[in-house]
Order: structure tokens, then C-alpha cells, then sequence
């Protein structure tokens, strides 16, 4: 139980949860924002996989981390641009829920 | 081998098992709360967990970076959002019937468990040699030879970014 660090499969198997939960907040969150949460789940459990090859398995253990802060870099962009976009629907419909967002001509 | 408890290794691991147990608390936060506010500050204990294991995968560098900026910039940013669109909870906490929440968790559960069966009965092949030590160093030195064309990009990604939300959340503001 304590040498649980030392194991690829420990990392693995946190990174498979990690995205599960973010699967299932993206399905069940009703507003834009709670979705937008579930995806950085989601990256983060991609980059622990990374990470976790990159420590056990990659001949050159540089690959994953700079996939990883690429990564870090790609979710910023991906957070920004989103949330305008939320302040942007919030601005014409004043709500950010899913299903109140169903028009597509503006 | 199994180290005893009060070991450096032992202590090592329970350390360990902590970090394993805020991260998974955070997402549970994250992801089943029903304020928006509480369920930003789940993502951020996570995201201090996940650094942690980070910092266990000999990468103190990209566990200082997950802390700067996943917990002190995309939350924060997260966060102000809320402040700024805040969406109605009552009718959100009316509208989540518990049909969805049962699909959602069979979603998330059968691809958790799909990941995990494929990393658990997987056969990896360890490597017969690495390269470099992955330092700091080292990752430097790659950055700016083997993928500085990646790097640019990402700067240039990252400067349309700042660019087109500036110019989205400006669109439809009224002069008064």
C-alpha cells in the first residue's frame, strides 16, 4: 500500500477516474460554466497519463512534461475564450443554462 | 518490500495516499455540488492534488506550473465569470431530475472503468535506456531546439486567444 508512488498502473488508474468525473459533470451540469469545469477535469486526467508514461515508459522523460505544459497552455486559451463566449450568451439571453440556449439565428 | 510506516519511504507513500485522496474529494466537489461557486473551489483542491503527484513523478517544475496556473489563473478566471453570469439555483436544482444524474454516472463510470481495465491489463515495455534525466535543464534545452516551432505556435495561439475574447465579450455591450 505504500509503495503505491513507485507504480505506473496507480497513476494510470487516477487519471482514468479523473476522467470519468469529468465526463459525467459534463453530461450532467446543467449551466455552461459547470460544463466548462468538467473539461479541465478532463485535461487533467489526460495529463496525468502523460505524465505517468513519461516517468515510466518515454526513452526521453522530457516528451511528457513539455506535452503537459503545452497542455496547461491549450486549456488557459481554451478557459479564456470560452468564458467570453459565456459572458457573451449571458449578455443576449441572461442565462447560461443549457437548454435555454436552443436559438441558432441571432 | 513493503517500508515500514515511520521510514522516509513509508512516510513518502502515506503522503501519497493523502494527495490521491484530495484530488479524488476535489473532483467529487467539483462535479456534484450544486452552487457553481463550491464547485470552482473543488477544482482548484484538485488541482493541488494533482500537482502533487506531479511533484511524485520527478517533475517539481510542471507541479509549480499546474499550481500557478491552473489554481491561480483558470480558477480565478473561472470565478469571475461566476461573479459576473451567475446562474439561477432554483431552477437549476429543479431542472436536475435523478434519471440524468443515474446516466450521467453510468456515462462516466463505464469510461472510467473501460481506461482503467486497458491501463491495468495492458503490457508495457520499459524503456532500455533514457536519454537524459528530464531536469529542468534538459527540458529547456529541448524547448527552444526540438520543438520551438511548437512553442511559437502555442504563443501565437495563446495571443489570438487573449485578442478574440477580448473582442467576444466586447460585442454586444451598449453605449450608455
Amino acid at each position: 500500500m505504500l509503495t503505491l508512488s513507485s507504480q505506473l498502473n496507480t497513476y494510470l488508474i487516477i487519471g482514468a477516474i479523473l476522467f470519468g468525473f469529468g465526463i459525467f459533470g459534463m453530461v450532467r451540469r446543467p449551466s455552461l460554466i459547470g460544463m466548462l469545469i468538467a473539461v479541465e477535469l478532463v485535461l487533467s486526467g489526460a495529463s496525468i497519463n502523460f505524465m505517468a508514461f513519461n516517468r515510466f515508459l518515454a526513452p526521453d522523460p522530457t516528451v511528457g512534461q513539455i506535452i503537459t505544459l503545452f497542455i496547461m497552455a491549450i486549456a488557459a486559451a481554451e478557459a479564456a475564450i470560452s468564458l467570453s463566449i459565456v459572458i457573451a450568451v449571458y449578455r443576449n439571453y441572461k442565462s447560461i443554462e443549457v437548454e435555454d440556449l436552443v436559438e441558432l439565428k441571432g | 518490500m513493503n517500508p515500514s510506516l515511520f521510514s522516509p519511504e513509508g512516510l513518502a507513500g502515506v503522503i501519497f495516499l493523502i494527495l490521491i485522496a484530495v484530488t479524488m474529494i476535489g473532483a467529487i466537489i467539483a462535479t456534484c455540488t450544486q452552487r457553481l461557486i463550491r464547485s470552482v473551489t473543488g477544482l482548484a483542491v484538485c488541482f493541488v492534488g494533482v500537482a502533487g503527484l506531479y511533484y511524485f513523478l520527478n517533475s517539481p517544475f510542471v507541479a509549480m506550473m499546474e499550481l500557478l496556473i491552473y489554481v491561480g489563473a483558470v480558477c480565478v478566471t473561472i470565478a469571475f465569470a461566476i461573479m459576473l453570469a451567475e446562474p439561477d439555483e432554483r431552477r437549476l436544482a429543479r431542472k436536475m431530475s435523478g434519471l440524468s444524474g443515474g446516466l450521467a454516472a453510468l456515462c462516466g463510470g463505464a469510461v472510467s472503468f473501460a481506461l482503467a481495465y486497458a491501463a491495468v491489463t495492458g503490457h508495457w515495455m520499459a524503456p532500455a535506456a533514457q536519454v537524459n534525466d528530464g531536469s529542468l535543464k534538459m527540458i529547456g534545452h529541448s524547448l527552444l531546439t526540438t520543438y520551438s516551432m511548437v512553442f511559437e505556435l502555442i504563443s501565437i495561439v495563446l495571443l489570438v486567444a487573449i485578442i478574440g475574447s477580448m473582442a467576444l465579450a466586447r460585442a454586444g455591450r451598449r453605449k450608455n
